[in-house]
């Protein structure tokens, strides 16, 4: 199994005038390609600050970061972005689909900034549409669709380019149960059947069946680890896997 | 790929109108004043430009063509004996005083040239010839001011300077800047309207022999004659426009207000587009939080600057069209060439672009991080 995500010894520290927070304080992790790890905790314990690092969207005070066996952290503020561009696609809890693009031009813009043709964007884009099980939906602007579909778009718009890490920051606290539902199973399938190293900030208890791993943080810190009953279920036997997604429509 | 710079551009229609409205208004009014600009100077200068001569013999210092004083024509012989002069002539310019039949009396701009020269006489005449100009008191005036001198029909007789004058043909559009219209009659004509002495002259015009540098011929003329100026045409014209332009704060009146037109415009897209901005402030640190450079965000900017710019020109320039062909037919010509409409267009999207800087700034400060916040 390969190593997608590797942070070691890691430290943040938001510092704004006079007061500072330690907002992480000494994280090793590693996330692997094929793997879902849910990162869990209270409000204000550094899930967001951890997953910003491992986006490479933050720099972290000290320790390492290594994305697909590259160490990033010394990296310069031109570099950082193709690195996000090439290997890492991001979910976010409030969609931040572009308003004025149709769903399936939010695709097409990802691949553009990829550098891909207009032409084989589009071609692309169908079918990213497509496999979130939105096909009919390509033309329709996000504020015509509900909230599951825009988080559907929004993972459509995570996958182009085809990236090699999904990061994923409450992606169903604005969803209903349902909803929330199909997008677990989706972004499981990413793992799963994709091979993708998918890292979900979640504190909805729901999404718990769905993770091979549960990291939980407090203050900063890695409280414990721990794989939940139903993932060791999953390793032994494999039926109960398609039980779980079956599909990546759900 | 549908472009998120037209769509952004385009979602917000009010904001959208206003920004047209800014580069509209500044295109207008830079083109007009513009226009203006190059209709007065051009206005100033007509009568030296179109006079076909290679010198202009004056008196000392003056400082427009308006205000030469009279001198000896007995010059004219000394020129005349210069190696190098084809051919030299009398010629008067000066204010003059018309009274309409109804007794009102307007100010003109005499031209007394010689009738049987090559220099120094109407063009684009409409009615009447040159030729008519040696039947007794007559005069030929343009078109253009003929509401102003009251004259109805060719023949029609008024009162120059004391003397009776006749109207013998029309020009056409040969403007003057100073609201003195341009009266064409035959050199003694005009010294009657202009109260000279039969010996004098105001100007002699000056044709050199083919071949002959006018710069060195200028250079001869000065060292030959006492107590006169000696310009080129080309030197006399740009003295004429300076003085009026400049000299008389008419130049600078128009430049600022065309300064003027620029900077609203400059201010309203800054303005607009830096609310646009802001207004998709999100999308943008979405985009930069996928990976986009920030070369990617400025082109998106610059995008919308440059489409808002084209359309801008595109609308303005048809709206300053309307008066520009108007004033054609009047005594104040707008007069915009392609050089200088083309011009205009880079000067637009300068001015979008230059005015999006202050959104290219907003955008680069913007933290990616910004994405997971609620
Ligand atoms: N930009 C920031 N500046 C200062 N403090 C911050 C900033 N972002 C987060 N923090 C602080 O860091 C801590 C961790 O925040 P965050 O990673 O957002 O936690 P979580 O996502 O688990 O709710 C909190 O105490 C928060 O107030
Ligand atoms: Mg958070």
């Amino acid at each position: 199994m390969q190593t997608a995500i590797s942070v070691q010894n890691l430290t943040k520290i938001y510092s704004s005038g006079e007061a500072a927070v330690l907002a992480i304080d000494g994280v090793n992790l590693n996330v692997n390609s094929g793997e879902v790890v849910l990162l869990m905790g209270p409000s204000g314990s550094g899930k967001t600050t951890l997953l910003s690092i491992m986006g490479c969207i933050l720099r972290p005070t000290s320790g390492s970061v290594r994305i697909c066996n590259r160490e990033v952290t010394g990296l310069s503020e031109k570099e950082l972005p193709k690195v996000r561009l090439d290997h890492i696609g991001f979910v976010f809890q409030a969609f931040n689909l572009f308003p004025t693009l149709t769903a399936g031009e939010n695709v097409e813009l990802a691949l553009d900034l990829k550098g891909i043709s207009s032409k084989e964007s589009r071609r692309l884009a169908t079918g990213l549409i497509e496999q979130v099980g939105l096909k009919d939906k390509y033309n329709v602007f996000p504020s015509n669709l509900s909230g599951g579909q825009k988080q559907r778009v929004a993972i459509a718009r995570a996958l182009a380019g085809n990236p090699d890490i999904i990061l994923a920051d409450e992606p169903t606290a604005a969803l209903d149960s349902h909803s929330g539902l199909s997008v677990m199973k989706m972004l499981h399938n990413l793992a799963h059947k994709g091979g993708r190293a998918v890292v979900i900030v979640s504190h909805d208890n729901r999404t718990l069946e769905f993770a091979d791993r549960i990291v939980n943080i407090e203050d900063g810190k890695i409280l414990k680890e721990h794989i939940p009953s139903i993932a060791r279920m999953r390793k032994g036997t494999l039926p109960k896997r398609t039980e779980i997604a079956n599909t990546i429509v759900g | 790929m549908a472009s998120l710079a037209r769509r952004n551009l385009f979602h917000d229609k009010v904001r959208f109108a206003v920004t047209l409205t800014g580069i509209v208004f500044s295109v207008v009014l830079t083109s007009i004043q513009l226009g203006l600009f190059i209709g007065f100077t051009t206005a100033t200068s007509n009568i030296i430009d179109n006079s076909r001569a290679d010198l202009w013999v004056t008196s000392k210092e003056l400082t427009h063509i308006e205000n030469g004083l009279p001198f000896s024509e007995r010059k004219l012989y000394q020129v005349l004996a210069t190696p190098g002069v084809e051919s030299a002539q009398k010629q008067i310019i000066q204010f003059g005083s018309w009274k309409r039949s109804n007794g009102a009396v307007e100010s003109i701009t005499l031209v007394g040239f010689n009738l049987d020269g090559v220099m120094g006489g109407p063009w684009n005449i409409i009615s009447g010839s040159i030729q008519n100009l040696k039947t007794a008191d007559a005069i030929i005036i343009d078109e253009l001011y003929r509401d102003k001198l009251g004259v109805t029909h060719l023949g029609q007789t008024v009162e120059i300077g004391g003397y009776r004058a006749r109207v013998v043909g029309f020009t056409r559009n040969i403007r003057t800047f100073t609201t003195a219209p341009p009266v064409f009659s035959s050199f003694k004509n005009a010294q009657n309207y202009g109260g000279l002495r039969e010996d004098q002259t105001v100007y002699i015009l000056v044709k050199a022999r083919a071949g002959v540098d006018i710069k060195e011929l200028k250079k001869e003329l000065i060292s030959r004659l006492r107590d006169v100026d000696v310009y080129t045409t080309a030197e006399f014209s740009r003295k004429q426009k300076f003085y009026w332009m400049f000299g008389t704060g008419a130049g600078f009146t128009v430049l600022i207000a065309a300064l003027l037109g620029f900077l609203v415009g400059v201010v309203v897209v800054a303005q607009t587009l830096y609310a646009a901005t802001v207004d998709h402030i999100r999308e943008y640190g979405t985009l930069k939080a996928m990976g986009a450079s920030n070369g990617y965000l400025y082109r998106v900017i610059i995008k919308q600057a440059t489409i808002s710019g084209l359309i801008g020109y595109a609308v303005g320039m048809a709206i300053s069209l309307i008066p520009i062909y108007i004033s054609q037919r009047g005594t104040t010509a707008i007069i915009l060439p392609w050089q200088m409409g083309f011009g205009l267009l880079v000067l637009t999207l300068l001015m979008c672009i230059g005015a999006s800087l202050v959104s290219i700034n907003k955008v680069t400060q913007i933290d990616p991080a910004m994405v997971f916040k609620g």
